[in-house]
């Protein structure tokens, strides 16, 4: 028995033979790595920031780049490095926790749709339009003016809005996958609902939502840097990228790096998840590997 | 002169999974007033030699490497681009497989029908649709006035290659090319539409290239045929040469995969294995009940094989997937082996289910591209405790080797194999469970000729070797000839007639049996 | 067809109800009376303000007296701005509002339409990468980073274009819209590439080109149909978008929008003013997502067909 296996042939599987395509993709592979640097960074931020979180210097006030203040200082002379560390901590949070809401409901809500059908689909689907019809910028504008800059409600806020997407693309996922006949054989076998959801559902399932939660990330991000940015969403003494950048382009005629970096680490992010994003779907594609 | 006359054509493919020679240094010609029929299995290059001709292979990942096509004397492979759109839908005319993706959705058939002529003739649009109309009843489509406004998705498959075959006449072509043209197509209306091509193709005294994976399909029109194997011309000749006295050996296969064979039918002594009282299933949708399968009483025999006929909406595949329980059924019973399976309840139809399998049309569809062969197969063994975790894995090999998979694919996963490789493990993990009774829908449908030959005998030694019952669910009349030995014909969910398959096919009673017969491809092939 | 479009309307309904009893609970939800934080009122008033506000009646009468106005077309009066009400506000702001997301939206087609179609037809070549490379900038960079740094460069480095307002001096409008356009031009790009490459690998188009029809005529009356279809089913959620968006850009440019206006009210807690405004821009955008629906189905025959029926 064992010398047979032994002669086996190795097989690839999908996920391997998408793995193998994403390492041939340059700008992913960069996407990667710098999404990973970020976050490490983000982690380890209060042992390897270059000055304590509320240093302040008022007699030094807003200084350009130097070898003390590598990305400058802000009129409070506080070290922008640091402020941008911290604020990325916070927009980072916020992209990762609300994206991981919108995931944890969308998911289970089209996954139930798809699977049970018939009325209750119906139903839980007919929710998610009327839904998808509100105007949920301006509601989550409003959320955050009737019950203040509270963070933790930004991220159910977000996560609120952002699922709806999620629980479609999953509905629509298990619906394909239901009429596909290797769904239908396993029932035949007389397997049962969970083992056919966990062996067969599941794993077919999760191309698109990898590739979409990658995407979700970015969009939360702005959405969060957008609420900030208008003075809505993170507030002081807390800090995040969209609050720095708005703080940075009240004084961009005098100090434009203030502007700049903070522009900069959003941007840089914001590529990072994207480029990853987009050889995911690429990568990922199932059909492509079935030809 | 020959109308077209093709010499050293050689198409290379550069894609990134490599470099293949798609066309190797083939050379043929196509005669005036005569129907060349280009035979081969996927990937012979058949089509992609006809598309170089006009230019509508997309280059990359295409390259002609070499030859000479000589349509009236003008080499096409020497055209610019717009010489060959002035000769494209004018002097050479094209019809594709598929008619339900070949026509533009957005927009009316009438408004396609005419573009050829407004561009070539620059005719005004008033007497281009007076012309399509005229076109449009000379397919046979009737009231041209009001279907000429209408949209695709509003003509049935049928009349969709109607419209398609009037577009490509429409400009009076010299040469029409049909690239599969009646494959998508049931076989009654194949016969149609075979009998139209070679109607307009005699009334127009015009040559066609009739390009097909099926040698019986070509056998009552082609007057000259051509054998494609991988990239190479293999045999050329009439029809008669080709049918009677075939030399190359890949042209032989060929010919010996169309199944001609009556099975004889069993002596044994019928004992119901599978009884279906009454069944009726209707499917709702928001507009209407549509009764899919309304009031069928069979039954099929120990041992025996039923194979059950019908074209697309007979509702043939829904009573196999009724009697296993896939599908609700409305009203009726179905008693499997004393039991009635309709009554039972959920750990009482996980045990009905080991006694009951069903292989399923698509390979490509009903294998999870994410398991590999040792899970596909290990999986039922382990679900019915027919196999402990240890002796598990010579179980899976003893199931490779009774369908004819090498045991050095265990760890293999479905993308990696070809269609005839991959319906071998649905067909090993249906017999997994060693079931009494098997519904197979349509299962060498998808496959290639020569594939489907081995894969019904496959089905046939192994039928015998599990002692199987087996429902043989088929559009296909030669097929299930082949390998039945009691036929039903359904149509539009009723039994028509019903009959072992040496009476039905000697002694059709219903006239819808008749047409049937009368549809199926390469009679005077059959006669012979 | 009409069928359809009355369908949705009526659909559109309840969602609109919704929207403005959310609304109306939440603003009433929010702690503190408006007038609370006034330190100088007096209560006597404090008492004539909330009755002619009436703040006086219980809650469930204040929303049924709300929805009746509603009813007849009055958003109500603003408590920061007395005197003044919403109506008003919004019939200066709405005119400039809708200019600034007119251009930004034909900005975003013409542009992001004709990179996106020029991609498709030359995948994998400059010709799509470039175009492609700009979009992928054009999602990354958000508004209100776009904005300012435009306002550095042009504005302020080179001296260009004016920095802010709106019809003051000529040429004011441009960065205005071109940073307000830039991000959904990316968006239709990135759609249009991606539903024409789509159609272009249809069999009805390989019918067309054995046609012998031209590659322009291929790819506009063969191709521009379908392919465009995403684009226009992108465009109800675009116009919600653009409509957040102008909060921003209003805000950089000090333009005198219905964005601006608004961010000011959630700033002020003008909690009439953010209820009147919350309740004509859902309306708005939910209309508009009717239109840009009924908009797909129409092109789509098949689509017009089942739902006729």
């Amino acid at each position: 028995m064992t010398d047979i296996t032994l002669q086996a042939e190795k097989g690839t599987s999908l996920w391997e033979d998408a793995w193998r395509r994403l390492k041939k993709n340059r700008l992913a592979l960069f996407g990667l790595g710098l999404l990973t640097s970020f976050v490490l960074v983000a982690l380890l931020t209060p042992w390897i920031a270059p000055y304590a979180y509320d240093a302040q210097n008022l007699d030094l006030g807003a200084t350009p780049p130097s070898s003390a203040h590598w990305l400058g200082t802000d009129i409070f002379g506080r070290d922008l490095l640091t402020q941008i560390m911290y604020g990325g901590r916070i927009s980072l949070a916020v992209g990762f926790v609300a994206t991981a809401v919108a995931l944890l409901i969308g998911v289970t809500w089209g996954a139930i749709a798809g699977y049970v059908g018939g009325r209750v689909d119906a139903v839980m689907m007919r929710i998610v339009d009327i839904l998808y019809a509100l105007p949920f910028m301006i509601f989550i504008v409003l959320l955050m003016v009737v019950f203040g800059r509270n963070l933790l409600l930004l991220f159910l806020a977000i996560g609120a809005v952002e699922w709806l997407t999620m629980a479609r693309i999953m509905r629509g996922q298990v619906q394909t996958l239901r009429k596909q006949e290797f769904v239908e054989a396993a029932i035949s076998l007389g397997l049962g609902p969970a083992t056919i959801i966990r062996r067969h559902l599941v794993p077919n399932a999760l191309g698109p939502i990898i590739v979409y939660t990658t995407l979700t990330i970015p969009s939360v991000m702005l959405l969060e840097a957008f609420l900030s940015f208008l003075g809505l969403g993170v507030q002081p003494p807390e800090t995040s990228w969209g609050l720095l950048i708005s703080y940075g382009a009240e004084t961009m005629e005098e100090y434009p790096w203030l502007l700049l970096f903070p522009g900069m680490a959003l941007t840089l992010t914001l590529f990072a998840l994207n480029f990853l994003g987009d050889g995911l779907r690429d990568a990922l594609d199932v059909r492509r590997s079935a030809d | 002169m020959s109308l077209l006359s093709v010499s050293d054509l050689r198409v290379d493919f550069n894609t990134r999974n490599g470099h293949t020679i798609a066309v190797n240094n083939i050379g043929f010609s196509v005669e005036k007033g005569q129907i060349t029929a280009i035979i081969g299995e996927s990937g012979s290059g058949k089509s992609v030699a006809c598309y170089s001709l006009l230019g509508l292979l997309p280059q990359p990942p295409a390259s002609i490497e070499s030859g000479q096509a000589l349509f009236e004397g003008q080499d096409l492979l020497q055209m610019s681009e717009a010489e060959l759109r002035a000769i494209r839908g004018r002097d050479i005319a094209m019809i594709f497989q598929d008619p339900m993706t070949c026509l533009n959705p957005f927009m009316t058939i009438g408004d396609q029908l005419i573009e050829p002529l407004v561009y070539h003739k620059n005719l005004s649009k008033k007497d281009a649709l007076a012309r399509a109309k005229e076109l449009l009843v000379e397919v046979g489509i009737r009231d041209p006035e009001t279907t000429i406004n209408n949209y695709p998705h509003e003509f049935s498959g049928g009349m969709r290659q109607r419209v398609m075959i009037a577009m490509a006449l429409i400009n009076e072509p010299k040469l029409l090319i049909a690239d599969e043209p009646t494959t998508a197509l049931d076989v009654t209306i194949q016969a149609q539409i075979l009998k139209l091509i070679a109607e307009l193709q005699t009334k127009r005294d015009i040559g066609v290239i009739f390009i097909s994976h099926d040698l019986a399909v070509v056998a009552d029109i082609a007057d000259q045929i051509i054998v494609m194997e991988k990239g190479h011309l293999v045999e050329r000749g009439n029809r008669e040469t080709i049918f009677r006295d075939a030399q190359h050996p890949y042209t032989q296969k060929l010919l010996a995969a169309i199944p001609s064979n009556t099975k004889a039918t069993s002596t044994k002594p019928p004992e119901p294995l599978v009884q279906v009282a009454n069944l009726k299933t209707y499917f709702e949708t928001p507009s209407q009940t549509v009764k899919a399968v309304d009031d069928v009483s069979f039954q099929i025999n120990k041992g025996e094989i039923l194979g059950l006929v019908g074209e697309s909406g007979s509702g043939k595949s829904t009573i196999g997937r009724s009697i296993l329980r896939l599908l609700s059924i409305t009203d009726g019973t179905v008693t499997f082996a004393g039991t009635d399976v309709t009554a039972l309840d959920k750990s009482g139809l996980k045990n009905m289910r080991r006694r009951m399998q069903m292989i399923f049309q698509d390979p490509y569809a009903s294998l999870n591209p994410r398991m590999s062969v040792y899970d596909t197969l290990a999986e039922p063994l382990i679900l019915h405790g027919l196999e402990s975790r240890k002796t598990v894995e010579q179980a899976v090999l003893k199931l490779m080797d009774d369908v004819g998979l090498a045991r050095a694919f265990i760890r293999k996963y479905p993308h990696e194999f070809s269609g005839g490789q991959r319906q071998r493990i649905a067909i090993g993990r249906a017999l997994a469970t060693k079931p009494d009774f098997i519904v197979a829908d349509e299962p060498v449908s998808a496959l290639d000729v020569t594939i489907q030959a081995q894969i019904l005998d496959l089905m046939l030694d192994l039928g015998q070797q599990y002692g199987l019952t087996m429902l043989f669910v088929s559009h296909d009349l030669a097929v299930v000839r082949h390998i039945a030995d009691r036929i039903i014909v359904l149509y539009h969910g009723k039994i028509v007639e019903e009959g072992s398959s040496e009476a039905l096919f000697k002694n059709p009673q219903q006239s819808y049996t008749k047409t049937l017969l009368q549809s199926i491809p390469g009679q005077s092939l059959l006669a012979s | 067809m009409w069928r359809f479009i009355f369908g949705r309307l009526l659909q559109a309904v309840p969602v609109i109800f919704i929207v403005i009893t959310a609304t109306f609970f939440l603003v009433r939800a929010a702690p503190g009376g408006p007038f609370d934080a006034e330190k100088a009122v007096i209560p006597e008033v404090k008492a004539a303000l909330e009755r002619q506000y009436r703040l006086d009646l219980p809650l469930h009468e204040q929303y049924f007296a709300y929805l009746g106005d509603l009813v007849q077309g009055d958003l109500g009066p603003s408590f920061k701005y007395p005197g003044r009400s919403i109506n008003e506000l919004i019939e200066s702001g709405l005119p400039v509002t809708a200019e600034l997301g007119a251009y930004a939206l034909l900005i975003a087609l013409i542009i992001g339409g004709l990179s996106g179609i020029l991609a498709a037809l030359r995948p994998n070549t400059l010709q799509d990468y470039i175009p492609m490379s700009m979009a992928m900038i054009g999602i990354c960079m958000p508004t209100f980073l776009l904005g300012p740094l435009l306002v550095l460069f042009f504005g302020i480095e080179l001296d260009w274009l004016p920095v802010s307002g709106w019809g003051d001096i000529p040429g004011d409008k441009i960065m205005p819209s071109i940073t307000l356009g830039a991000a959904y031009a990316a968006y239709v790009a990135r759609l249009s590439r991606a539903g024409m490459l789509e159609v272009l690998s249809q069999d009805y188009i390989r019918t067309a080109r054995a046609k012998g029809l031209p590659e322009w005529q291929v790819v506009i009356k063969h191709g521009l149909r379908g392919g465009m279809l995403p684009v226009v089913a992108f465009l109800g959620p675009a116009f919600a978008g653009l409509l957040a968006g102008s909060f921003v850009v209003e805000t950089i440019f000090q333009i005198p929008g219905l964005g601006r206006f608004y961010v000011q009210a959630a700033f002020n807690r003008d909690y009439t003013m953010i209820l009147g405004t919350t309740v004509f821009l859902s309306t708005l955008i939910v209309l508009f997502n009717l239109l840009s629906d009924i908009v797909a189905a129409w092109l789509n025959p098949r689509l017009r067909a089942q739902l006729s029926e």
